[in-house]
């Protein structure tokens, strides 16, 4: 186990031969999270409105499924895999409620029904992935589709708006004496679980070791297909639960719901510093990335930019980070060259 | 220990990129927020049910101008596409900014409410036009024509087209299409009572499908040799009866009108297939939905049955029943104005 952990991890061992202050502060996670604070405190100083206690509300209301799905879609990503359909199974999950809900079928166990059907979209996106052995960029382009087409054949263009109070009160409920919306606990919730899962057991050290590489990994006794497997299953299962807040904060189960979201999910995945070739990134920087583009949207809206203009300057700071993160890799191995070739540290995009 | 400096300067400079972007955006958009508009809070909204559509385009032209005649500050935002939940974040935005007035189309009759009414506990007037929401939702609706006023325009029409006798038809859309069916029971009873000398020979159904109403058209001209006009009312059947005349023989010979908008009437207009046809006008509608908004905000009506406003140069209007408040009749689109029009 030692072995594999070496092996796997030349990428980013190199970082310890640097003082620990400078391997905490001077990461792609924290420049995330130092923006975010930047964005934040800018906003509150020079946006009208911005400033107020609602604004939190509203925004993390706003963000809310895109902090649920991507938990699951960093892990998915530092495997090296992608999960495209999160979106559709949203729009999916939330018709198969309404539908339900509209034949006489009491909430709960409606919700409980579509929780399950992202447990067996997201076990066939795994299934597909890791048993046929396709690659998850086409599988879930695949599902997308799919997913997407049963949830607007389920409902066609109606939309289903009867839900009992209790639940849509509760979508949008605040916590006592705060402006924190209440869907924040089971965000919390899933948030510690996956910190857990992801740093701290050997199921997380083998994402990161299949990410690195699928074949070191296998040798070393990591159940690549596995582990695969579950994420795509746990993936499919946020995005259902994702999907029953959503129709609940909207109070309306429309097939077309939450289209495109997939893509946010990802920005805010990448942004924070998840590398698409897998193998990198921490939660923290991913939740960071996931608040910023939502203050920064929000904040835009404050001065009346239009939609256009937000997603310009959202994918113009993605792109930005990006290529920084790329041009500072080229600079390191430039650097690196001479005096210390031994740490080996050229990565092979896997 | 380079490195690292490098990285941190690589960081600063993102950082300070996106504090660039960021001031830059609010030096440009910071000053057309909420503002204090004197006496009331006169800062209206138009969110429409999303951007770079043509007919809202139009009506807030005439919002604008509206809010420019009385002093107030316009702002139009929304989503690009047609969804409810895309127009929740604008509605909560105008919360959050504490504009005086927000005057929407709603995407959703239902999904959007609880959020309008978030907006109207923090004092926010809300007006809706076009589309409306369920009326606990809104303090008025502006309602761009009324049953009777639609049934009434078009029988009026053809009749001033054909000379006020003679055999017409109706082109319809699907045979339980519940808006048309209600006109066109409207129009029988118009045309009952006060053109007796004119006869409606048949109603067909072109299924709003554009081959459907073209091939309907053609058969009930040879059908009925004697037709001297056709109402469709319909803006899919009204333009695919449009282009059969206009390639046939029937040109200029026999009339046709109904509900069309201009942009695809154009065409027919100016080759004189057809005189005139009948809509409602958007630039009008968001005109008086920005009046009845500062009425609303300067606490003129609230919303209840009876109040009075007056709107510009629209004039006075009354709020009916459920906080409705109606535009008036149709417009109609002719040879002399059509240029006016672009939706």
């Amino acid at each position: 186990m030692t072995a594999a952990t070496t092996t796997a991890t030349t990428r980013v061992i190199r970082d310890f031969d640097k003082p620990l202050w400078r391997r905490v502060l001077l990461t792609r996670e924290m420049a995330i999270v130092a923006l975010l604070v930047l964005v934040v405190i800018v906003s509150a100083s020079t946006v009208r409105g911005f400033g107020q206690p609602i604004t939190l509300t509203y925004l993390l209301l706003d963000i809310a499924p895109i902090l649920l799905i991507a938990l699951p879609m960093t892990l998915v990503m530092i495997t090296g895999e992608i999960d495209l359909s999160v979106g559709s199974m949203v729009g999916l999950s939330s018709v198969v409620t309404g539908a339900l809900v509209q034949g006489g079928i009491p909430f709960e166990v409606a919700a409980l029904a579509a929780l399950l059907v992202g447990l067996v979209g997201g076990a066939f996106n795994g299934f597909l992935v890791t048993v046929v052995g396709l690659p998850s960029l086409a599988v879930t382009i695949g599902t997308l589709a799919l997913f997407r087409g049963l949830a607007v054949g389920l409902l066609g263009t109606a939309a289903v708006t009867e839900f009992p109070e209790f639940w849509t009160d509760l979508a949008k409920a605040k916590l006592a004496g705060t402006t924190i919306p209440v869907v924040m606990i089971p965000f919390l919730l899933l948030l510690v679980g996956f910190i857990l899962l992801l740093h701290y057991t050997p199921f997380g050290r083998g994402v990161y070791a299949i990410g690195l590489s699928k074949d070191a990994a296998r040798f070393s006794g990591v159940h690549v297909e596995r582990t695969k497997f579950i994420l795509f299953v746990l993936s499919g299962v946020v995005a259902a639960f994702a999907g029953v807040f959503y129709t609940l904060r909207y109070g309306s189960a429309r097939g077309d719901n939450a289209t495109g979201l997939e893509l946010q999910v990802i920005a805010a995945v990448v942004l924070g510093g998840v590398s698409v070739f897998g193998g990198r990134g921490k939660i923290y920087g991913v939740v960071a990335a996931a608040l910023l583009i939502g203050s920064l949207a929000s904040a835009l809206r404050l001065m009346n930019v239009t939609s256009d203009v937000i997603n310009i300057i959202t994918g113009a700071l993605l792109v930005v980070s990006v290529v920084a993160a790329s041009f500072l890799a080229w600079l390191q191995k430039t650097r690196r060259r001479p005096g210390r070739p031994s740490t080996g540290a050229t990565p092979t995009a896997s | 220990m380079m490195f690292a400096r490098k990285r941190v300067t690589a960081f600063a400079a993102l950082a300070v990129a996106a504090a660039v972007a960021l001031s830059g955006c609010a030096s440009t958009g910071g000053d057309d927020g909420a503002g204090d508009g004197g006496d009331g809070n006169l800062a209206i909204t138009f969110l429409p049910k999303n951007l770079g559509n043509p007919y809202f385009d139009t009506s807030s032209k005439g919002g604008k101008a509206a809010v420019e005649e009385f002093g107030g500050t316009f702002a139009e935002v929304g989503p690009a596409e047609a969804t409810p939940d895309a127009q929740v974040s604008y509605i909560n935005t105008a919360t959050q900014q504490g504009v005086g007035a927000l005057v929407v189309s709603a995407n959703d009759p239902k999904a959007i409410c609880d959020a309008l009414n978030e907006a109207r506990d923090g004092g926010v007037k809300v007006v809706t036009f076009d589309s409306d929401t369920n009326p606990e939702c809104r303090d008025v609706f502006i309602n761009q024509a009324d049953s009777e006023g639609i049934a009434k325009v078009q029988v009026d029409q053809i009749a001033e087209q054909i000379g006020g006798a003679g055999e017409i038809a109706i082109l319809s859309a699907s045979a339980n299409a519940t808006n048309q069916n209600a006109w066109i029971d409207l129009m029988k009873e118009y045309l009952a009572s006060d053109y007796p000398d004119i006869t409606l020979v048949e109603t067909v159904y072109g299924d709003d499908d554009d081959q459907t109403s073209f091939d309907k058209t053609a058969a009930l001209l040879q059908t009925h040799p004697n037709l001297k006009g056709i109402i469709s009312p319909t803006t899919v059947g009204i333009a695919a009866a449009a282009r059969y005349l206009s390639t046939s023989d029937y040109k200029g010979k026999v009339a046709l009108t109904g509900l069309g908008t201009p942009n695809q009437m154009r065409e027919y207009v100016e080759d004189g297939t057809v005189t005139s046809f009948a809509l409602w006008n958007p630039e009008d509608l968001g005109y008086l939905a920005a009046f009845a908004a500062q009425a609303l905000i300067e606490g003129d009506i609230t919303g209840k049955k009876g109040d009075t406003f007056t709107a510009g140069d629209l004039g006075e209007y009354t709020v009916g029943d459920d906080g409705v408040v109606l535009l008036g009749d149709p417009f109609v689109f002719n040879a002399d104005n059509i240029g006016e029009f672009d939706f």
